[in-house]
């Protein structure tokens, strides 16, 4: 084995092969060498991290998220009392993060779009006042808009003086207050039935695709899939006996009980990160739409097209293929943005994780879960959104 | 923000040589750190009248800063010479752990968990204290027995919304949290009426309703006092010269008001045939140099700042807060020095 290697090394070093002249082997040197000191790097940083922390006598691991979190947490999507773990409490953290991202997205998204829009228009009025909303919400600081929202929020009247907007429905400085169906175990049946109809209509659709590429006629698409998504579950729901009880809120004691609530802290985080979101959207959607060359439009009029058909069938889906990477960096900045909750008093990720690693001394940790939960999150993101501009790109004739 | 300051502590963690937390290390890095810099850095609240706050000319004021500046005077005889880094909450203990700061006194409960597991010492409590809650006076609430129901603004990284869901859940009843990190935001919160209630330690209550000028008798403070809030001096762990100075410098302004040693008479004591007295002054013994610092450094910190008891009246009195169990154990309080020999 000894003399085979020798030899080898022997044979290889008269072809000019193991030696850092040969292209290869230099590669691989290099590489090597890079990846040794970085993986030392990363061992010394480690290692004095603990011994440091442990010097220190500060606290290390995870064993504290199963032990009993007492903290308040204003709002939960699922149910949390003080009783419960960290490992909850991040949890419903998380949730919340979720929660106002998403709403945040597709909010953010059909106003950025509406206002992009509105910017090209041949309407002087609307055009000035769109790029009026763009430039001056562009250039304020997000932090100071969501201070400014959640104050005017603030500014409502006390629950005993709330505002009512209709039958149960309140308006205060706690927020808006609606009745809320009371969930029933046969409920299940008519969410079923929603789900079926959802695949029903997606089956359908796909169908009818592939009958108008065949055929050319495209069979009616609208009424069908709306009677499978909205009459299915209307109709189970009826044939069950109709069950739906509301939960009404009611003024007892210091504020409502019962119903839903949308809290001023969501209510102001939301309105702030679309309100501010948008406006980069609007750019990102006007610069897509003006990307396609002049003359789609005058082509798509020549076969006689009217206006709306020309921007769905042949502006949209060239601009979309521009607008999409752009906006993926706006998605993940509506969430990483939504780290600013903390300001104003919503229990986001990083406002739980924060003061879990305050209350548990365990600052790393800590860090890590942030850091780990918004990787996590912003990569969905991106997978998901590479996706579907590659979706997008297959279009393309 | 805090996060910048946990990012800051992990990189402080994870960089200092071994060396730090070995032998080769200088017996008391802090100490010396301060020393060479010249200036003393000392974490305090972002504002909070009575114990930290910049009054119109942007000067320090308060009871926590007059331990900052007793300090400042034991190592440099001058009362000028400290940083004061304001912090939230949620920064304080990060901020101490990384050495951002040399010293702490910002409205911090002394408890089991803190002392033990954060990597902190706890040197003296300059102010013992209690949680509460504030309410609108027109809200007709009158125990915090009545509270089932409200809405409670609070800070987060606190004991004070341990203490609350604790309180809460022994008496049966229930609330909606409002949790908001920075004290002015919390308190603008509560005033526009998003809470029904505000939940701190008893004295930054006070603190609060006395800073609403005209308005502060639209405000009462219920009578229910939920918990026990040492509020105390820290520093970070692992030095003790450092940690023994500190300590010593609160104990002096104690013993001082004590001997009844003021800053308006301690130069005519400098004849007392006290003992105690010729000691505290630096007459006679060597304390001062025990700790590493000028012998006369008790004489020169009751000279600029003055003893406990002027340091408690300059500041917390105008609040309206009696000195109560924060009086001297002579008189009553829990306020006692361990003898300055
Ligand atoms: N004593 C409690 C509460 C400390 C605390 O943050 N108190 C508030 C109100 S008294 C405060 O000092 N706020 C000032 C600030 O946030 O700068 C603790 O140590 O956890």
């Amino acid at each position: 084995m000894a003399i085979s290697n020798t030899e080898r090394s022997r044979r290889s070093a008269q072809g000019g092969g193991f030696s850092l002249q040969n292209e290869a082997v230099r590669a691989i040197f290099w590489q090597v060498l890079v990846l040794g000191i970085v993986a030392l790097g990363i061992w010394y940083l480690v290692s004095n991290t603990i011994a440091n922390l442990e010097a220190r006598r500060i606290a290390t691991g995870f064993g504290f998220l199963g032990r009993e979190a007492g903290l308040p947490i204003g709002e939960a999507m699922i149910a949390y009392s003080p009783t419960d773990s960290y490992q909850r409490a991040l949890i419903v953290g998380l949730l919340n993060t979720l929660k106002v991202a998403v709403v945040g997205i597709v909010l953010a998204t059909i106003l950025g779009t509406v206002i992009g829009i509105a910017r090209l228009s041949k309407n002087w009025l609307l055009a000035k006042i769109a790029s009026a909303y763009v430039e001056v919400i562009r250039n304020t600081p997000l932090l100071l808009q969501l201070f400014l929202w959640y104050t005017l929020l603030q500014g409502l009247p006390g629950p005993r003086q709330a505002m009512k907007l209709g039958e149960g429905v309140f308006l205060s400085n706690r927020g808006i207050k609606v009745p809320w169906p009371v969930w029933d175990d046969l409920h299940v049946w008519v969410v079923g039935a929603l789900a079926a109809g959802i695949v029903g209509a997606w089956v359908y659709t796909r169908n009818a695709n592939a009958t108008q590429a065949r055929t050319g006629k495209r069979p009616p698409v609208l009424l069908p899939n709306l009677g499978m998504m909205v009459a299915l579950p209307i109709v189970v729901w009826l044939a069950l006996g109709a069950p739906l009880v509301w939960d009404v809120p009611a003024l007892r004691g210091f504020n409502f009980v019962g119903g839903a609530t949308l809290t001023p802290e969501f209510a102001a985080l939301t309105v702030g990160l679309v309100v501010y979101t948008a406006a980069f959207i609007a750019e990102i959607v006007r610069a897509g739409i003006l990307a396609v060359p002049k003359g789609q439009w005058e082509a798509a009029q020549a076969v006689g097209l009217h206006n709306n058909r020309i921007l769905n069938l042949v502006i949209l889906p060239q601009a979309l293929r521009v607008i999409i990477p752009p906006m993926t960096s706006q998605y993940l900045n509506v969430t990483k943005n939504s780290s600013l909750a903390v300001a104003i008093g919503y229990p986001d990720i990083v406002s739980v994780a924060n003061t879990t690693l305050n209350q548990t001394g365990q600052a790393i940790e800590g860090i890590a879960i942030i850091m780990a939960a918004y990787l996590t999150v912003s990569l969905s993101i991106s997978l998901f959104m590479n996706w579907y501009n590659k979706r997008i790109a297959l279009v393309e004739r | 923000m805090s996060v910048l300051r946990t990012l800051a502590l992990g990189t402080a963690l994870t960089v200092a040589g071994f060396g730090a937390a070995h032998a080769q290390a200088p017996a008391s890095p802090i100490f010396d750190a301060v020393k060479a810099r010249g200036t003393l850095v000392c974490g305090v609240n972002t504002g909070l009248a009575g114990f930290a706050q910049p009054d119109s000319q942007g000067v320090w004021r308060g009871l926590d800063v007059d331990a900052c500046r007793a300090v400042a005077i034991a190592m440099f005889n001058d009362a000028t010479k400290v940083r004061y880094v304001p912090l939230t909450a949620q920064q304080r203990f990060t901020a101490v752990q990384s050495g951002e700061v040399d010293m702490m006194p910002r409205n911090t409960t002394w408890t089991f968990q803190r002392d033990v597991q954060l990597g902190l010492d706890f040197v003296g409590t300059n102010f013992y204290d209690g949680q509460g809650f504030m309410v609108k006076k027109s809200l007709g609430v009158n125990s915090a027995k009545e509270l089932n129901g409200a809405t409670i603004c609070v800070q987060p990284g606190t004991t004070t919304e341990l203490n609350l869901t604790d309180y809460f859940r022994a008496n049966n009843m229930r609330f909606t949290a409002v949790v908001i990190e920075r004290q002015e935001e919390v308190n603008a919160a509560f005033f526009a009426g998003r809470c029904d209630s505000l939940t701190t330690d008893v004295s930054g209550l006070a603190s609060t309703r006395a800073s609403q000028g005209a308005q502060a008798n639209d405000y009462v403070i219920l009578p229910e006092v939920i918990s026990k809030e040492p509020l105390a001096i820290t520093v970070r762990q692992g030095d003790s010269k450092w940690s023994d100075l500190v300590r010593w410098t609160f104990f002096a302004m104690l013993e001082a008001e004590e001997l009844g040693l003021t800053a308006a008479n301690i130069d005519s004591m400098a004849n007392s045939e006290n003992p105690a007295i010729r000691r505290f002054l630096g007459a006679t013994g060597d304390l001062g140099q025990m700790l590493g610092v000028d012998n006369r450094w008790a004489y020169n910190i009751i000279k600029t700042v003055g003893n406990f008891g002027e340091s408690f009246e300059r500041n917390i009195t105008p609040l309206g807060l009696p000195r109560g169990v924060n009086n001297l154990w002579t008189k009553g309080g829990l306020m006692y020095s361990p003898p300055l020999r």
